[in-house]
């Protein structure tokens, strides 16, 4: 039965920028611990033969062809940003990573 | 960044390590829309005017994949002598980076469309070194950041960034080499061979330009050093967006001697994404890569999986170009030229201009010797590319053409070209315009004859000994009298004929 600890939690936290206080990490670490085993009885089930499903209907190659379609005009772009500049989104400084 | 870097020589780095390198090659397709939505990929557009929903990453747009992408991607895989999936997905991988506005990028993991290929790279001296290819992946390019505030416009120091979308979403197809051992010294070369080599493929397929000055083709080196006959290999770095030629085989020979200075110390090389500076031809570190590294990758469950049909597969393979290697050794072959010859016509960029030249009807050997003389000098001298210049692979065909009828001789043909580069019209206004013909009229070059041959009765007089040779100076005189605009062979008989002697 896989589990998750409580560095794995905080680890997660950290990589989704999620600020948790030590009694938060402590009370998702058992609710995700639950979650991720409830998830695990599906291998229990599916055995070598049962392919791995990302999709619930069973196509492959749906493609569109290479034809330009209407974009939004910038300002339907923009009109949910925050804050914008010369037509750009405008963001707060990125610190310590390129 | 002032801290300096501590480097051993090349030679003394190469003599107790082994360099182990890994190519990461981002293509920008040529597609006319995006990886998974409709919106034109256009270059030198406004800002933000090429988004919409599904590539601005709003709740609930859906993508779906461009089809003339995936075809790409298969050219590539198969140009590349790679095994193509018959089953695969994409995978969302996941990091906060202002660049994609989804929190993710659309990408491929354990399932690359294309695997396990190869690609030969011919190094300067004509040596063949085989190149190892581990995958060939679909994903899709990033917006651009503009860092506002920063003393030199990057990241450091900025107070803000500013996203343009255009670009995000643009397919890319990721092309990852298995590691280049045994190169030794020859490293460098290798590197900057083997994207070059692609490069020409790419081109040769039609699927990018490939233009890496333009960012539609990027490098990542990474690179690791061993200490001889060691199997293990080392800790690498990676330096990114290594984006010319020359800066590849730069940065992986400055790896190569900064790795050994750190290991030849006692110190041990981090595992760090490092950043190629074009001017100093140095690295400096990014960002530390185990941090990084943790993107959780897992299937994309908006896309369904991309199971290319055997027969569509077979069907691209059939249709594929020759390839730059294998057209390269023919025209070789065909031309009667050394691997050097065609290095320095490969180094020029005058390949194409000179098969589009034989194309139009000109020889072989008259195409060759225009595009990488006076061409090539004169792209030289104006800093431009020889497919730049003011002048078409037919009209250098005309030019010769010309030649061969006997209307110009080479001197009146430099002047044609010069005129054409300098937009006087085509070959034959250009002609017309400054009067340039070969005179070949006897009465017209009589006169220039007679006072060559009374202006020099030393030389007149050792022909009608019998050197024939020197003649030459004769013959010079009279181009010069007629400002080159002589037929020097009719010239030359002229003048035996006068002095009474004949060829033989």
């Amino acid at each position: 039965m896989p589990g998750i600890t409580r560095e794995e939690v905080a680890h997660l936290a950290r990589l989704a920028r999620l600020e948790l206080k030590p009694e938060e990490l402590d009370h998702f670490a058992g609710q995700l611990d639950d979650i991720i085993g409830a998830v695990a009885r599906v291998s229990e089930v599916a055995d070598q033969d049962v392919p791995p499903t990302s999709h619930p209907l069973p196509l492959t190659n749906v493609m569109r062809a290479d034809e330009v379609r209407p974009s939004l005009t910038p300002e339907q772009a923009l009109s949910g940003a925050p804050a914008q500049e010369q037509q750009r989104f405008k963001v707060p400084q990125i610190l310590g990573e390129e | 960044m002032t801290t300096t870097t501590d480097l051993v020589s090349y030679e003394d780095a190469l003599a107790s390590y082994d360099p182990v390198m890994g190519l990461e090659v981002h293509v920008e397709l040529g597609t006319k829309t995006k990886m998974f939505c409709g919106c034109s990929t256009e270059l030198g557009a406004e800002p933000n005017s090429q988004t919409c929903p599904v590539c601005l990453g709003m709740p609930g747009a859906l993508p779906v994949v461009n089809a003339t992408g995936v075809e790409s991607a298969v050219r590539i895989g198969l140009a590349l002598n790679c095994s193509i999936a018959e089953w695969c997905r994409f995978a969302r991988k996941n990091y906060f980076y202002p660049d994609m506005p989804k929190n993710f990028q659309t990408s491929q993991y354990d399932e690359p469309i294309a695997f396990d290929g190869y690609l030969d790279v011919q190094l300067e001296d004509g040596e063949t070194f085989r190149v190892e290819i581990e995958r060939a992946h679909m994903e899709e390019d990033t917006g651009k950041s503009t860092h506002v505030g920063g003393a030199t416009g990057r990241i450091h120091g900025a107070s803000h960034s500013l996203l343009d979308y255009n670009r995000a979403g643009i397919p890319l197809i990721e092309i990852v080499t298995k590691p280049i051992v045994g190169a030794g010294e020859r490293a460098p070369e290798v590197a900057k061979a083997y994207v070059r080599e692609l490069r020409e493929v790419i081109r040769a397929l039609g699927v990018s330009e490939a233009r890496m000055e333009m960012g539609q083709m990027r490098c990542d080196v990474n690179l690791s050093l061993m200490p001889k006959g060691a199997e293990k290999f080392g800790t690498r770095s990676e330096t990114k967006n290594v984006n010319s030629l020359r800066s590849v085989e730069r940065a992986a020979r400055f790896e190569i001697m900064r790795h050994a200075a750190v290991l030849s110390s006692g110190g041990t090389i981090i595992q760090e994404t490092r950043h190629f500076h074009e001017d100093t031809g140095s690295t400096t570190s990014g960002r530390v890569k185990e941090e990084a590294e943790d993107y959780r990758y897992f299937p994309e469950p908006d896309l369904v999986p991309v199971a290319p049909a055997r027969e569509w597969v077979e069907e691209i393979r059939a249709a594929l170009p020759e390839l730059p290697l294998v057209r390269r050794t023919r025209l070789l072959a065909d031309w009667g030229i050394s691997a050097t010859e065609m290095q320095a016509i490969l180094n020029a960029g005058a390949l194409d201009p000179i098969v589009a030249t034989i194309e139009a009807g000109a020889d072989a050997a008259s195409a060759r010797k225009w595009w990488m003389g006076e061409l090539a000098r004169s792209a030289n001298e104006s800093g431009t590319s020889l497919d730049e210049l003011a002048i078409t692979p037919q009209q250098v065909a005309r030019v010769t053409e010309l030649v061969t009828k006997g209307d110009l001789n080479d001197k009146l043909a430099r002047q044609v070209i010069e005129g054409v580069l300098a937009g006087e019209g085509t070959p034959d206004e250009v002609v017309d315009k400054r009067g340039l013909k070969v005179v070949s009229d006897d009465s017209a070059l009589g006169t220039a004859v007679d006072e060559a041959i009374a202006g020099n009765p030393g030389i007149a007089d050792k022909i009608r000994g019998g050197k024939v040779a020197a003649a030459g100076a004769l013959v010079g005189a009279v181009m010069k009298a007629t400002r080159g605009q002589a037929d020097a062979a009719r010239v030359k008989e002229l003048i035996l004929e006068r002095l009474g002697v004949s060829e033989s």
